[in-house]
């Protein structure tokens, strides 16, 4: 009898079995932080954070567009300009620091926007098949058939430069990949026996796929988020460079490396180097938390290291 | 594998129609009349008339898509508003300067690559590995243009080793057989262009072979750890064969199919890269020139373009997955 009292308390044990599932994310987050190389992405990620929405505007002592001082222009680094000059005499550190809201913003909303789309184009696609699968991945096929910034550069070169464009042109190219990443991972759900039983309970389409579909497809997206956001730094700052972003006076971080580069030739080195120095951390941050995303939500993917 | 190529060249048909009718809409879609954007601002109502009349833009859409697709399948991709010339010919002279520098930039991420990505993973957490993979990280995060600009101002500028600009040098004489400058200075045993050629080459290999290079290194680390620990290695070991005999027969082999993969991949990365490493380094080819068009509103070669880059991609795509099976002979396409 009281090994039978024993099982029943351990069978009671097994009632918090969901509990899990928290205990998942509790998990992931302990494995990211224990991961080094992650900690250290988020560290540059927060340090850029803090200069660019707190110090930049607070205590920067420059306006990064207005404050021009021509007879300091394309002056080396001194003490009044740790980072040097333009060639207007503006402060390179301000305008840098300003420029961080540009690259953080644009690449958050063209990642956000391109994986709201992609996501739900995916999930959908897998989870209903038939027709409505065959058109929407030809379609996203189309898009991947363009080299990524090429399609880019048209989409800006057709609406005309400027942030917004950019944003949108960015958004569109990274579609795709969103749309094929959920709809692996719903094709694999669908044949699951949860979902078999929630079609049994009767659960609508909608609820199924937001409810018990998307929740369990997150993981490589949640990655994929990341590192995407790295790469929209990085082409945010080429359409920049190639004059269809961000255009003067706006301290975009590209547009600032194409104007340096144009007073290579005298010298002035810090024009280009700065800047430049700026988006490889930024983006090698994201890299690293997204990496150490990858490897805390999935054990199994653990690459090597 | 014969089926199997048939099937997928059948299969890039939709997606090439597709793509047409995007290239094909995409001089529709400009804001405005295209007509007047192709007539420039100062054009005269009989100018824009003729140039209606030029492009058939006074025929119904789907007749316009068909004369279009006509004319493509011919092999006419139309002229240049600017320069008049046939685009089709300007394709001839200018994709042999992107060939050459893709083809040099692959063979510098993979020269570099693929060693350091098999040393790290033999050396694993030595001072080489970390430093390896903490390179290659940064090449990642690295934009192309901006090493590009750095190189240029330190090699060409700073240091003035290495020329900063075009394919070769003004006064240089070669005779022009398949715009491949390497190929051509042998071909004609031109010692002296071959050297300005290479010269040339080296700076814009660099930039643009970064990213592929640190691409290819992480994965070649990945993959030859992941065989390492394989049974069959061990095996090998146990048999007394060398290190090295173990990692490049054994190990290396089967570790490269991923590999080949990425390097597969990097075919988009390349067409990408090409457009920003030529306009930094005044290449001739179709990346710069097609980031010219898009400035001067070029609309046709735009269009005509974006059409020879996808059936590219595509193609090399194509090429890609089928050079799987012949170095996998596990993988069967049925």
């Amino acid at each position: 009898m009281t090994t039978t009292t024993e099982a029943l308390e351990a069978l009671e044990g097994l009632e918090y079995t969901p509990r899990r599932e928290r205990g998942l994310v509790r998990d992931a987050a302990r494995r990211l932080w224990a991961n080094r190389a992650a900690k250290v992405g988020m560290a540059i990620v927060l340090f850029f954070i803090v200069v660019g929405y707190v110090l930049a505007p607070v205590v920067a002592p420059y306006n990064p567009k207005t404050d021009r001082d021509l007879p300091a222009r394309l002056s080396a680094p001194t003490r009044e300009h740790l980072f040097g000059t333009d060639e207007l005499g503006r402060d390179i550190l301000t305008r840098i620091a300003h420029g961080t809201r540009i690259s953080f913003t644009v690449g958050l909303a063209a990642v956000t926007f391109a994986f709201t789309v992609g996501t739900v184009i995916g999930l959908v696609s897998g989870y209903v098949g038939g027709h409505l699968e065959t058109v929407s991945m030809r379609a996203m096929d189309v898009l991947l058939a363009f080299p990524a910034l090429l399609l880019a550069i048209a989409i800006v070169a057709m609406r005309g430069p400027g942030l917004q464009n950019t944003m949108f042109a960015l958004a569109v190219t990274y579609i795709p990949v969103y749309a094929r990443l959920s709809r692996a991972s719903a094709l694999g759900i669908k044949e699951l026996d949860y979902i078999t039983a929630a079609i049994a309970v009767g659960v609508p389409g909608y609820r199924m796929v937001l409810r018990h579909v998307l929740p369990n497809s997150l993981s490589p997206l949640i990655v994929q988020f990341t590192l995407m956001i790295a790469t929209a730094i990085i082409e945010t700052a080429a359409l920049g460079f190639l004059g269809l972003g961000a255009q003067p006076p706006s301290p975009e971080w590209g547009a600032m490396l194409s104007n340096g580069y144009k007073f290579i030739t005298i010298g002035a080195w810090w024009a280009l180097l700065f800047p430049g120095l700026a988006i490889i951390f930024v983006v090698t941050g994201f890299n690293l938390v997204g990496d150490g995303l990858r490897d805390a939500l999935d054990p199994r993917l653990r690459r090597g290291a | 594998m014969t089926s199997y190529i048939i099937r997928r060249l059948l299969s890039l048909i939709p997606t090439l129609l597709g793509v047409s009718i995007i290239v094909f809409l995409f001089l529709r879609m400009i804001p405005g009349d295209p007509a007047l954007a192709l007539a420039g601002e100062h054009a005269t109502e009989a100018n824009v008339e003729r140039i209606r009349e030029q492009f058939g833009l006074n025929k119904p859409l789907h007749e316009q898509y068909f004369t279009y697709m006509g004319k493509v399948l011919r092999g006419d991709l139309g002229r240049s508003i600017l320069s008049r010339r046939p685009i089709m010919d300007e394709i001839r002279v200018r994709f042999p300067a992107t060939i050459e520098l893709s083809v040099c930039a692959l063979t510098v991420a993979l020269v570099v690559g693929v060693p350091a990505g098999i040393i790290s993973a033999t050396k694993r957490n030595s001072i080489f590995d970390n430093i390896a993979m903490i390179g290659s990280l940064l090449g990642i995060s690295m934009p192309i243009f901006w090493l590009g600009l750095m190189l240029n101002w330190f090699f060409a500028v700073q240091l003035g080793w290495l020329p900063s600009v075009t394919r070769l040098d003004a006064g240089i004489e070669l005779q022009r057989i398949t715009n491949l400058l390497i190929i051509d200075s042998l071909l004609t045993g031109n010692a002296e262009a071959l050297l300005n050629a290479v010269q040339h080459l080296i700076l814009p290999s660099v930039a643009l072979g970064t990213i592929p290079m640190a691409i290819i290194a992480r994965m070649t680390r990945s993959a030859m750890l992941e065989v390492l620990e394989q049974d069959y290695v061990r095996t090998a070991r146990a048999k007394g064969l060398r290190e090295r005999v173990v990692i490049i027969r054994h190990a290396l082999k089967n570790a490269l199919l991923p590999v080949i993969t990425i390097v597969g991949l990097q075919v988009g990365v390349l067409l990408s890269g090409a457009v920003l490493t030529e306009t930094i380094f005044a290449w001739p080819g179709i990346g710069r020139w097609l980031y010219l068009s898009i400035l001067s509103r070029d609309y046709p070669i735009i269009q005509g373009m974006a059409l020879f880059v996808t059936i590219l991609f595509l193609v090399m795509n194509l090429l890609v997955d089928v050079s799987y099976a012949m170095v996998d002979p596990r993988i069967r396409y049925g």
